[in-house]
């Protein structure tokens, strides 16, 4: 728990020196879908997996669903571990920022997952291995009130079913 | 929940008329010579209606009535209920007979007088009449009978605002709302449902699916809101009767944002389709779906006039989140707000001359009102964040929902809070829930 939250603050001290610019990798978040310890006790394939060696998660400008370069460099490594996994599902979830409104949030939420979907499709991975969801601004990883935390929580996160 | 039954009657006094507090028929027969308001409302803010609510007698429900009305009377902002410590006599309270002398050297406009009797069966009996001190008339009398001694007084208040300010109360109605507990981002999420003065709390969801956005039936005990039940977000039916949840259509997509048309028979909600969100009315009783919107952009938030020819929303088909207004059938939509930031979150009111919303500017979110043209722009309440107003059935109230900021990167500082605002700005309060509280929702009154 400790080196957890070293790495939280860490992660945020990093965030506050490029506070406009959306992180480059996920696993910064601190909230409970975090950091699996590397090493060979990780299944191959798994949500650790995907989390420690690929990225879970892609993030978003302000009311925003387009993916940028570091979201689409994400994308492709999903991609290829898709390839690697052909048994592997995907469920994308949008989530945003408490700085709109929550009916609008699960609609920015829907179009932040679908974003993320249309482009692992486009790149040949079958549709019917990925489903969406989105929880609008209810499900915040990262806890705090500034730009920094606006900018983890605007994302989509791909969990392996 | 429902709510108990009760029975009512006016009944003559003083050769001042009879009046029955005729709710369920919609029916208010004026008394002779107060046909019109005692009170002008729009003056009323700066000059509260100094109003007597003497014991009705010594029994703890007497003392919960006045009690419960007074705090309805204090808390709406017209009225200001005098201290009974600057009451002269008990003498002076007499039922059919006050003595106006006493009642006016205290500054009293108004006095209730009354009393509370064992009608057996555990119900009380309360008759109350309202009197003008100035011109020494009855205003009203009335009895009312049931086992529910708050709901008694929630009418009784409502009679006491009627009869005063020309308009119908709001007191004996309920809020459904969402009731969060648990540390910001793992919070666990509970349909509740209480009065309107946050008595008679009630959670009616467990908590092992996220829910939000309920809202009433306007004319049957039943909530609309959504689910995650399942992993399957979509819009359920909640009978307040029975417990029992229901899925409302059947949608490939999520479907969210549900609103019942004003006569309860239909729905508007959104629906996902791709990253687009439609908006789309499912017949209540067929569950039979049509699709109003199709611009491929973020329909949702839709809400009916009163009248229910007209369904306004939030979009960003223009860029931006902002209102529009289409006809009940889709289609024609025109933008309506035009100021600073984006409009979300559109209600409208019961009387049909107002449009309340949440507007998002800069770092400030906050709750206003415009007409329906989008003139008459108003801002009520900002702060850091506030969103998703509820009017009160008589469309003089809104409640809404108010989050502070964290302090930290662990959530610390973070509050939901309900929030209530008479709609000319004055009279902020906070509803006092147990726990955090989103989302909520009016009823109307109670049946």
């Amino acid at each position: 728990m400790k080196l957890h939250t070293v790495g939280a603050l860490a992660a945020l001290s990093l965030l506050a020196a490029c506070a406009s610019k959306a992180p480059e990798t996920g696993n910064t978040s601190t909230g409970a879908t975090t950091t699996a310890p590397s090493g060979p006790s990780i299944t191959p394939g798994s949500q650790e997996d995907l989390v420690a060696n690929v990225g879970d998660r892609v993030f978003y400008e302000f009311n925003s669903s387009s993916l940028t370069d570091a979201a689409q460099a994400t994308l492709d490594k999903q991609v290829a571990f898709l390839q690697r996994y052909p048994n592997d599902k995907f469920q994308i979830a949008g989530n945003c920022d408490d700085r709109g409104t929550e009916e609008y949030n699960i609609a920015l939420g829907n179009r932040r997952a679908h974003a993320a979907k249309e482009y692992l499709v486009a790149k040949g991975v079958s549709a019917s291995r990925l489903t969406t969801i989105s929880y609008g601004k209810d499900r915040p990883t990262a806890l705090g009130d500034n730009e920094e935390a606006w900018a983890q929580n605007r994302n989509a996160i791909s969990s392996v079913q | 929940m429902l709510v108990s039954p009760f029975s009512r009657r006016g009944f003559l006094a003083g050769g001042a008329g009879l009046v029955i507090a005729g709710r369920a028929g919609a029916q208010t027969p004026v008394a002779p010579g107060a046909a019109q308001p005692v009170i002008d409302v729009d003056h009323a803010l700066q000059d509260p209606i100094r109003i007597a609510l003497p014991s009705l007698g010594n029994s703890p429900a007497a003392a919960e009535i006045i009690s419960v009305v007074t705090a309805d009377l204090t808390n709406c902002g017209l009225f200001r209920p005098i201290d009974p410590a600057a009451f002269i006599s008990a003498a002076d309270a007499s039922p059919t007979a006050p003595n106006f002398p006493n009642w006016k050297a205290i500054g009293a406009q108004a006095v209730v007088t009354g009393a509370v009797s064992d009608a057996g069966g555990g119900q009380v009996r309360v008759e109350f009449r309202l009197w003008d001190v100035l011109t020494t008339q009855q205003l009203q009398g009335t009895a009312y009978t049931s086992a529910n001694v708050r709901r008694i007084a929630h009418i009784m208040a409502d009679v006491i605002y009627e009869r005063m300010l020309g308009e119908k109360g709001y007191f004996d109605t309920r809020i459904v709302y969402v009731a969060a507990t648990g540390p910001r981002g793992r919070q666990t999420k509970r349909l509740a449902i209480m009065d309107q003065d946050a008595a008679n709390n009630r959670i009616l969801t467990n908590g092992d699916w996220l829910v939000l956005t309920p809202r009433f039936n306007p004319v049957r005990d039943e909530i609309a809101f959504m689910s995650y039940a399942n992993n399957h977000p979509r819009v359920l039916l909640y009978d307040l009767n029975s417990g029992r949840q229901t899925t409302l259509g059947d949608f490939e997509g999520m479907s969210f944002a549900p609103r019942f048309s004003p006569d309860g028979g239909s729905c508007i909600l959104s629906v996902t389709r791709g990253g687009g969100s439609d908006i789309f009315v499912v017949d209540a009783g067929s569950h039979a779906a049509r699709r109003l919107t199709s611009s491929g952009s973020i329909d949702t938030s839709p809400c009916y006039s009163p009248d229910g020819s007209q369904i306004v929303f939030n979009s960003d088909r223009d860029g931006d989140q902002q209102l529009y207004i289409m006809g009940a059938g889709g289609g024609g939509a025109k933008r309506i707000s035009f100021g600073h930031g984006r409009y979300a979150t559109p209600v409208w009111s019961p009387r049909g001359d107002l449009i309340a919303f949440t507007r998002l500017a800069g770092a400030t979110f906050a709750i206003g009102v415009m007409h329906p043209d989008g003139t008459g722009e108003r801002i009520l309440s900002e702060s850091y964040a506030v969103e998703g107003p509820t009017f009160a059935p008589n469309g003089r109230v809104l409640m809404f929902w108010r989050e502070t900021r964290s302090m930290d990167q662990y959530g610390h500082g973070y509050s939901s809070r309900l929030v209530s605002i008479d709609i000319t700005g004055f009279n902020e309060r906070e509803v006092h829930t147990p726990t955090d509280a989103s989302d909520p929702a009016w009823s109307p009154l109670n049946a």
